[in-house]
């Protein structure tokens, strides 16, 4: 694992919903090693414990990258008073990030709520051959959604009461997508419930599949070993970190 | 620039910062930051004979000044450990402290005599991990099982034993002058004290151990004044570890009675934090023209 600590400057922020704020962050030398699906370890004055947040999107030509967060809590509240030219002290890139296969091949790119930031960075690989299903419970917290218009991803979105996009949840939306055209690889990032109904499908179609999971962290970097995950491997149950040996694991490693 | 090497229980540490256990796995994820060479050393992961899988997750919780923890020390177990890790840390030129615990006194004492023959420098015997259901804690709080498991560590091991003690207790002293009758070449306080943390929305615990051990500033002044009081009874060295922060805090605690000061919870906040007090360790000694950190150990002038 190569990472860097230091304090780097907020270039943009942009409130991207209610309590969703978009920061881009001048810092090149993270920008040139960091991969789709890992993730920032973000000090916050007057918090014990740093937040993991996801990268978003990797500018490697302006030195930048972008963390979309929500609100959670005290402390991302104070992060969300931070204003541009602020300097913010990060870790990163820490974790593993998504397999990316080849730009040609067809791939499925799915988030709900705050688990869409990291898909922004995966679509923007495949472009045209990406499909991104987004999922949000309303409206009003729908984010991203154009970034992955521009990109030029073929866009599903969904709201849990259908006040935007199609009604229901992102697991109907891949069933349906997956009755018109298989995939080659399906990547995930969102609740524990969204994340099963998709590995379910992946497995039902036989589709290689990815999943990025969250988990309370300590130090970051693997050494506290506090961000335990149960996974399974050669039928083995054991606990696995998120933050080093994840946040991506193979779905079928997963035990949700 | 001072001298800030020590003479700990018969190892030469070349300074007395040495990242705390289970807050610097085996060394390995933070040398990606700085050499571990600078440290004095490294007092690794809690292993256990058997390798342990832990406590379910959520395993951490954020408080005021501090964090609870309930790991529940998971481990890959010692033959692992010593296969794996103690052959690495031997190259990087700082001292190894291997710290054990177990459920039973004969996993204890299997654990160290394995250990016995390799690179290690010193064990820290770990009687006071507050988040295993057996074991643990359980020989520390009682001065006969703390002086009994001391004796059978220290009847199969010629390394230096430290013990590293809990401060839920009613007299940590006590408990000191048990482990020093029992053998114990030093004593490392204070391990986490226990603590609880509620989700006043769900109602429930946000760990899912319920309890955990309390670290980081908000026990540092409790751990001040049990390094005092324990250096004031006993005649071995005292490491002191408990919330330090900053080189102020290595500095009080070197005052208070530690020969050695261990770095946990600050390292989750500032993993430069060991880099950063050395560095302040040698400004404040320099600035008061004290040429031997052993200069200030103990000497806090009471009321």
């Amino acid at each position: 694992m190569k990472y860097t600590q230091g304090n780097y400057r907020i270039v943009k922020k942009e409130n991207l919903a209610k309590n969703c704020y978009d920061f881009t962050i001048a810092c090149p030398e993270i920008a040139e090693i960091a991969q789709a699906g890992q993730f920032a370890h973000v000090k916050i004055n007057g918090f014990s414990l740093r937040r993991p947040i996801s990268i978003c999107e990797v500018d490697k030509e302006n030195g930048t990258i972008r963390i979309v967060f929500e609100i959670r809590g005290e402390g991302t509240k104070a992060l969300a008073d931070c204003n541009e030219n602020t300097l913010i002290d990060i870790i990163a890139p820490l974790g593993n990030g998504f397999t990316l296969l080849d730009s040609s091949k067809k791939a499925i790119v799915i988030g709900g709520g705050i688990g869409v930031p990291p898909m922004v960075e995966v679509a923007k690989h495949y472009r045209k051959n990406a499909t991104a299903i987004i999922g949000f419970r309303s409206a009003n917290a729908v984010i991203l959604n154009e970034d992955f218009d521009s990109l030029g991803a073929n866009v599903m979105l969904c709201t849990d009461d259908g006040t935007m996009g199609q009604k229901g949840y992102v697991t109907t939306a891949l069933a349906t997508r997956l009755e018109q055209e298989t995939a080659d690889i399906i990547y995930a990032c969102g609740p524990h419930l969204m994340l099963k109904g998709i590995i379910e499908l992946a497995n039902k179609y036989n589709i290689r599949c990815e999943v990025s999971l969250e988990e309370r962290m300590g130090c970051g970097v693997g050494a506290c070993l506090v961000c335990a995950c149960k996974t399974v491997k050669d039928g083995k149950e054991y606990f696995a970190h998120v933050c080093k040996d994840g946040p991506v694991f193979d779905s079928k490693e997963v035990i949700l | 620039m001072a001298n800030l090497s020590v003479n700990f229980a018969g190892v030469t540490f070349k300074n007395p910062i040495v990242p705390a256990s289970g807050a610097f796995g085996f060394g390995r994820e933070y040398e990606e930051l700085y050499p571990l060479s600078t440290l004095g050393g490294i007092s690794t992961k809690g292993t256990t004979l058997e390798p342990r899988n832990g406590n379910p997750a959520p395993r951490i919780a954020e408080t005021p000044s501090g964090m609870l923890n309930s790991v529940g020390l998971q481990n890959p177990g010692i033959d692992s450990f010593l296969e794996h890790e103690v052959p690495y840390l031997a190259t990087k030129d700082t001292r190894i402290i291997a710290n054990i615990a177990g459920s039973t006194i004969e996993d204890c004492v299997e654990t160290a005599r394995r250990i016995e023959g390799s690179a290690v420098d010193m064990i820290e015997l770990n009687i006071s991990c507050p988040n295993v259901k057996e074991g643990g804690v359980a020989f520390g709080v009682n001065c006969n099982s703390a002086q009994t498991i001391t004796e059978a560590v220290r009847n199969v091991t010629t390394k230096p034993l430290m013990v590293k003690l809990s401060p839920n207790v009613t007299s940590i002293t006590d408990i000191a002058k048990a482990v020093e009758a029992g053998g114990a070449d030093a004593v490392s306080l204070i391990n986490t004290l226990l603590g609880m943390k509620i989700d006043i929305n769900t109602r429930r615990p946000i760990l899912r151990n319920n309890v955990g051990g309390l670290s980081g500033p908000a026990v540092f002044p409790v751990a001040v004044r049990m390094v005092w009081q324990v250096a004031n009874s006993v005649s071995i060295p005292v490491c002191g570890m408990g919330g330090v922060s900053t080189w102020k805090d290595a500095v009080e605690m070197m005052l208070a009675g530690a020969s050695l000061v261990q770095i946990g919870a600050a390292l989750f906040d500032t993993p430069f934090a060991p880099m950063k007090i050395i560095d302040g360790l040698n400004q404040y000694l320099d600035d008061n023209k004290i040429e031997n950190i052993n200069d200030i150990i103990g000497k806090v002038q009471p009321w």
